[in-house]
């Protein structure tokens, strides 16, 4: 597969976004790969945390954004506490979810949840669900 | 009886009653009052993560207001979740004073000013340095007779580095903890991952996963039953065992506790009906109650 990426797309407004929320300098990244290896969820990823960051650097933040990757991420930490370039991988993924949801994309859609799931579920588990997928 | 200040957060009131009522009476036990705030409200859950974010650092830093008003510069907690989102937000206002001073501007309505003072506890970590299993040991009545426990840390206790009980990759608290409480420790290379968390919510099968992988892990190094210190890792560790053997038909089940429980249990207090209720797997037979 080929695909044409133009130089400006690095540094898109959807860019400057991207790095005002999360904070991080995304360019120190290497590709060693440790992120996906310690992430326990990656099987249900389409990119996997390195790729998510590699396609950003490259300028191809729309296919990230269309992806599941920070979606499928439960802020566990196991990114950050590994990465060997000092990025918080987690506010990267946290960053992706605010573009989506500050456009009024929410990921969990509450009114689809099952009302018997919704009883069952403790309060711990829907305010941090609502807090990370629902703007 | 010394008191020290306690922050239930929501879930020690409803599905984790059991953590809370197992904890205050064991704290009895050592002569402490866990003494709940007058008034409290939710800490958000999660730690904010985005840079420009402040508002979802307003819930956790009011309770913290709300300590100072109590007359204290401590506060206990329990949850592993609370401890994160309490102690992270704090070292947020206290390493930045622009933050705090914005923080404190929005909540003009206050009666107090907050000057990021106050001490965020975790009642294990407290176990171990000022109780001191030594000292737990000593009042054990009721040990778990070398029971196979194998203990889960998750995340929360652990990560990230400013915040973590004790090393993030090897931790041995509650390795020791269990040890002191006559159970013999069962070490599992999934007891630092994560349940998955939030995803419970929409995304179950993310969690079946884990579940599966977490108590198998556990189990084919031998424990009979897990330990944990957080709600959400308690729920989707046992309620989601339902799920979990609906999907892997040779999926065996295993009782969750909250440490708190195997503490009041070893201690001689009684393992009350409401406890047990709230677990989906029954942890009594292994407690030969």
């Amino acid at each position: 597969m080929q695909k044409e990426i133009l130089i400006e797309e690095r540094f898109s407004n959807l860019f400057d976004r991207f790095e005002t929320i999360s904070g991080e300098n995304i360019f120190k990244c290497y590709q060693c790969g440790c992120c996906s290896a310690a992430c326990p969820v990656t099987a249900e990823m389409d990119l996997l945390p390195n790729q998510v960051i590699r396609y950003i650097q490259v300028g191809l933040t729309d296919e990230v954004l269309n992806g599941n990757t920070m979606w499928i991420c439960a802020t566990c930490y196991s990114c950050q506490a590994r990465c060997p370039r000092g990025i918080d991988i987690a506010k990267v993924m946290e960053a992706l979810r605010q573009i989506k949801l500050r456009s009024k994309e929410d990921w969990t859609i509450i009114t689809k949840i099952d009302p018997d799931e919704l009883e069952k579920l403790p309060a711990i588990a829907l305010i941090s669900n609502f807090r990370k997928m629902t703007g | 009886m010394k008191k020290i200040a306690y922050y239930p957060g929501c879930t020690l009131k409803t599905a984790a009653a059991n953590f809370e009522e197992s904890a205050i009476e064991a704290m009895r036990k050592f002569d402490i009052e866990l003494d709940e705030l007058d008034r409290w409200n939710c800490c958000g859950t999660v730690f904010s993560l985005s840079t420009d974010d402040l508002i979802h650092h307003i819930a956790p830093i009011r309770n913290l207001i709300r300590v100072k008003e109590q007359g204290s510069d401590q506060v206990m907690t329990l949850c592993a979740m609370c401890y994160n989102t309490l102690k992270r937000s704090n070292i947020r206002v206290k390493n930045n004073a622009e933050d705090l001073d914005k923080i404190n501007d929005f909540m003009y309505k206050e009666d107090l000013k907050y000057n990021a003072d106050v001490e965020v506890l975790h009642l294990l970590p407290y176990l171990k340095e000022n109780i001191t299993f030594p000292e737990i040991e000593k009042k054990v009545c009721n040990s778990l007779g070398g029971l196979k426990v194998s203990p889960f840390y998750g995340c929360m206790l652990l990560r990230p580095k400013e915040i973590q009980i004790d090393d993030p990759n090897h931790p041995k608290i509650l390795d020791d903890f269990i040890t002191c409480l006559g159970g013999e420790p069962i070490e599992s290379p999934y007891a630092i991952e994560c349940c998955g968390a939030y995803q419970t919510v929409n995304q179950v099968d993310v969690v079946v996963e884990r579940t599966n992988v977490i108590i198998n892990g556990a189990r084919k190094r031998g424990a009979e039953a897990i330990v944990t210190c957080c709600p959400l890792c308690a729920f989707n560790l046992d309620h989601r065992q339902k799920e979990t053997k609906e999907k892997y038909s040779e999926f065996t089940k295993m009782p969750i506790f909250y440490f708190t429980e195997l503490l009041a249990f070893a201690l001689g207090i009684k393992f009350k009906k409401n406890w047990k209720d709230l677990h989906y797997i029954d942890p009594l037979p292994l407690l030969n109650i």
